[in-house]
């Protein structure tokens, strides 16, 4: 993608489409219709950039509208009266970026169909580009997009959708990107900056928060040789101070408001962690607190894992061990911790046969490298 | 261009020359295999060669329709197996020879001590699609 027209073209994909669908256009077809404009517009606009790229892709998206209305009709061979102008007169003013968002994760979808649908229509990604995102065959993203545009056909484009829905569909584009040409990290972060700014609500700003904080660690997290660093160990002068202290300014005002939730609460550990100038400088105390509250308010098995770790660095690692007795030893990291809390209690010999369990288990190779990598580095002490 | 696959074990194949595994070797020797692995895959797609390469976790099951009409019956984890596959790359290469080549490199990946392992990897020819020719 062409770096200077990518991003100020992609913003505009989901306004374009509102503009279409006010017209008349069905979502489905007018995502269609955009789709090919910016395809053209990612092909012409280097060499001939417009004066007005939003009235270029409205009028290119339009016409490609009509030709697939008028092809049908014409196949269908029925005299079906078509708007071929539309209504003349400036476009509505208002920006139809949210209604996009609401319907591309609607609730009706599963995560993977609303995610490669959210990154389409209102990033304005390639289908192409989503497919290399995911590492699936373009055919195959394709048809997962037009399946979840006819699971939306019925859905309402003026009803208030579900913030949640769309919080959790933006947090796994964050989280679960891969490879291809676009960063898929940094397209949820401009996605949740556009949320947060479109619907105030204090959960918004705490998932720009939390997205924010964990980017800044990113240069750190990982080696070149695509090894992962664990927390303790990461260089942390290579830690992005900017992207820390926004996120710490936005999660401060939102946790101002008195309406915590699940993101702004996990976001607060991050800027913790973020906060502390060396691991041994972690407050480790008051992470505690907010995996307290954190729990109480979710309940979630995967936050009291996590907060055994953290009984652990704060308490010691005998009651780190007696948290994780009420955590399901079927989670996926349990043994991982088990590991890492034993090993802090001196048990050396456990620890290294943990780890080798752990690696078994672990769900992504750079995991499984860096625990047998635990592991190996414990055998070789013991011998 | 006739592609093979070229398919690792965690266990099933002849003993190995250097046989210990991953978990006692030292970290320096564990970073020093991986490196070897990412030098190859990187080599393999710089060459035009590649077509793919995927690993596989441990863990799964074998699957099958119940007889009852029930839903599926699954048998596993796999700890009874005797043969486990650990992942495998897809090379599209010259023939036969510049596969058995290719694994060959592939089978002398450090290991303890920094020895190469001798791994045993597995080739197998894709079966091709009809030739235009062929009739």
């Amino acid at each position: 993608m062409d770096p200077f027209y990518g991003a100020p073209l992609r913003e505009l994909v989901p306004a374009v489409i509102g503009v279409l669908v006010r017209r008349g256009a069905v979502f489905a077809a007018a995502e269609d219709a955009v789709q090919e404009a910016l395809v053209e517009a990612l092909r012409t606009w280097p060499a001939d950039p417009p004066h007005d790229p939003k009235g270029w892709l409205v009028t290119v998206a339009w016409r490609r509208f009509l030709d697939v209305v008028r092809s049908e009709t014409a196949r269908e061979r029925r005299e079906v009266a078509v708007e071929v102008e539309p209504a003349s007169g400036p476009a509505r003013d208002t920006d139809d970026t949210l209604e996009v968002l609401f319907l591309c994760a609607h609730p009706a979808l599963s995560p993977a169909s609303a995610v490669a649908l959210t990154l389409r229509a209102v990033a304005g990604l390639t289908t192409r580009q989503v497919a290399e995102a995911y590492l699936v065959p373009e055919a195959t993203m394709a048809q997962r997009i037009s399946r979840a545009k006819r699971a939306v056909a019925q859905a309402s484009f003026d009803r208030p959708g579900d913030l949640a829905t769309v919080r959790r569909v933006l947090y796994l584009v964050f989280n679960e990107g891969y490879s291809g040409d676009v960063d898929l990290a940094a397209e949820a972060i401009r996605l949740a900056r556009q949320l947060a700014v479109l619907v105030d609500d204090p959960e918004n700003d705490g998932l720009l928060a939390l997205m924010l904080l964990h980017h800044a660690r990113r240069p750190a997290r990982i080696r070149p040789d695509g090894s992962l660093v664990p927390l303790a160990e990461q260089d942390r002068t290579r830690w992005d101070r900017d992207l820390v202290a926004e996120g710490v300014t936005i999660l401060q005002s939102a946790l101002a408001r008195e309406r915590r939730g699940e993101l702004q609460l996990q976001a607060a550990i991050a800027a913790l962690h973020a906060d502390a100038a060396s691991a041994a400088e972690t407050d480790w105390v008051q992470i505690l607190e907010w995996y307290d509250e954190l729990l109480a308010l979710t309940a979630s098995p995967v936050v009291r894992l996590n907060r055994a770790v953290a009984v652990g660095e704060a308490d010691g690692a005998r009651a780190g061990l007696a948290a994780l007795d009420e955590v399901d030893p079927a989670l996926p990291r349990h043994r991982a911790v088990a590991a890492y809390l034993h090993e802090k209690d001196g048990a050396h010999a456990l620890a290294a046969r943990l780890y080798t369990e752990a690696a078994a288990l672990a769900t992504n190779l750079a995991e499984k490298t860096h625990l047998t990598r635990q592991a190996a580095r414990l055998n070789s002490s013991l011998r | 261009m006739p592609k093979y696959l070229i398919l690792k074990h965690y266990r099933g194949t002849p003993a190995t020359v250097n046989d210990v595994p991953m978990d006692r070797w030292t970290p320096e020797e564990v970073d020093a295999h991986m490196a070897f692995m990412e030098a190859f895959g990187e080599r393999l797609e710089a060459d035009g060669e590649l077509v793919d390469a995927q690993a596989l976790s441990p863990e799964g099951a074998f699957v099958r329709a119940d007889d009852q009409g029930r839903g599926p019956v699954t048998d596993g984890p796999f700890a009874e197996t005797k043969d486990l596959i650990a992942g495998w790359y897809v090379v599209d290469v010259d023939g036969w020879d510049r596969a058995v080549e290719l694994a060959g490199e592939l089978s002398l990946a450090p290991g303890a001590g920094g020895r190469p392992i001798h791994e045993w990897l597995e080739v197998r020819p894709f079966y091709g699609a009809p030739s235009a020719t062929g009739d």
